[in-house]
């Protein structure tokens, strides 16, 4: 690996399923992926890290609530407060919620189904580690696989999370509309993503990771991975 | 001293139950259709060795606070506080 190459670290949750696939894309996009365990107090010195997607801990109590109890989680904390990129697929997007970093919850789909299918989303701001350099209104494809990604909160904190404009992405349909019919799982505003006021902590319930590859889909997760190595890439 | 504690975790009023919500439209069907406002949540229940029962109750709370509930989504309520040994698990003899 060259010196400028961006290394993003992946951490791996006792019930994390997607860890290998993005460790797998950042490598595709040109990253050196690191692997982090959760057990571990060490960042291994990493210029981002991702949360990935699964089921750490089982799901038990709550989607999230127990890996953010997780040794590697005080590092992810102090690495976010220092502003260092933090991002959350799924699982991962859940885990930041329950630990703060992000505002809001995710609670069971709307329809109490669980939903596994391409779909497509609104890029809602270019100020976040994800979406740097991307256009808002762009809308990339990119597959959702969960039950739990119904997004909700207070409504005061909601107000809050749109003037702040913390909203990052939006289920919309194929030109970017928002109906009912394109609200996967039933999520307030149509949020698939947030990010924190700094823009470097970013959730989404999408897998970008699983849209990096031609060979096998969409490759909407490519702009998305490629402004996360842009970004980490701005702290070697 | 043990003391035994319940915990109530229910979804804040105004937040959709969409198990709730399933439940109650599966009543009708069993011939319950008088029923409504089905909300489902959690009940946690756990032992705490403190040195008084005010203590213990202020430790179940914290826990409450900050891992047996979500503040976002949940509230809770601590319904009992009991002094073990519990008559359920003496000796009968």
């Amino acid at each position: 690996m060259s010196a400028g190459t961006p290394r993003v670290g992946v951490v791996t949750f006792p019930g994390s399923l997607d860890d290998r696939d993005a460790l797998r894309a950042v490598a595709l996009m040109g990253g050196d992926g690191v692997p982090l365990w959760h057990g571990d107090r060490d960042l291994r010195g990493v210029d981002a890290v991702i949360l990935p997607g699964g089921f750490s801990y089982g799901d038990y109590l709550r989607t999230g609530a127990l890996a953010r109890f997780a040794p590697i989680m005080e590092e992810v904390r102090a690495f976010a407060g220092r502003g260092g990129p933090v991002v959350g697929i799924c699982n991962g997007f859940q885990i930041l919620c329950e630990a703060g970093l992000l505002s809001g919850a995710l609670i069971r789909n709307r329809q109490l189904r669980f939903v596994c299918r391409f779909v497509d989303v609104r890029v809602e701001t270019s100020l976040s580690t994800l979406t740097e350099g991307l256009v808002p209104g762009e809308v990339l494809r990119i597959p959702v696989k969960h039950g739990e990604g119904q997004f909700v909160a207070r409504p005061d904190e909601l107000a809050r999370i749109e003037a702040e404009a913390l909203v990052t992405f939006r289920y919309c349909g194929p030109g970017g509309e928002l109906d009912d019919e394109h609200n996967v799982n039933g999520s307030a505003g149509w949020i698939a993503g947030i990010r924190s006021p700094q823009g470097n902590v970013v959730g989404l319930m999408p897998h970008p990771e699983h849209a990096v590859d031609p060979d096998v889909g969409p490759t909407g997760g490519q702009p998305l991975f490629a402004s996360l190595l842009t970004y980490a890439l701005a702290r070697v | 001293m043990k003391y035994q504690f319940q915990v109530i975790v229910s979804l804040k009023p105004g937040l959709l139950d969409p198990q709730g919500k399933a439940i109650e439209g599966s009543l009708p069907a069993m011939g319950w259709a008088n029923a409504s406002n089905v909300r489902v949540g959690k009940h946690v229940e756990l032992v705490v060795d403190a040195e008084t029962e005010a203590a213990a109750v202020s430790q179940v709370d914290e826990m409450a606070q900050r891992l047996l509930s979500n503040p976002v989504i949940e509230s809770y309520r601590i319904v009992s506080s009991v002094p073990l040994p519990d008559p359920r698990f003496e000796d009968v003899s």
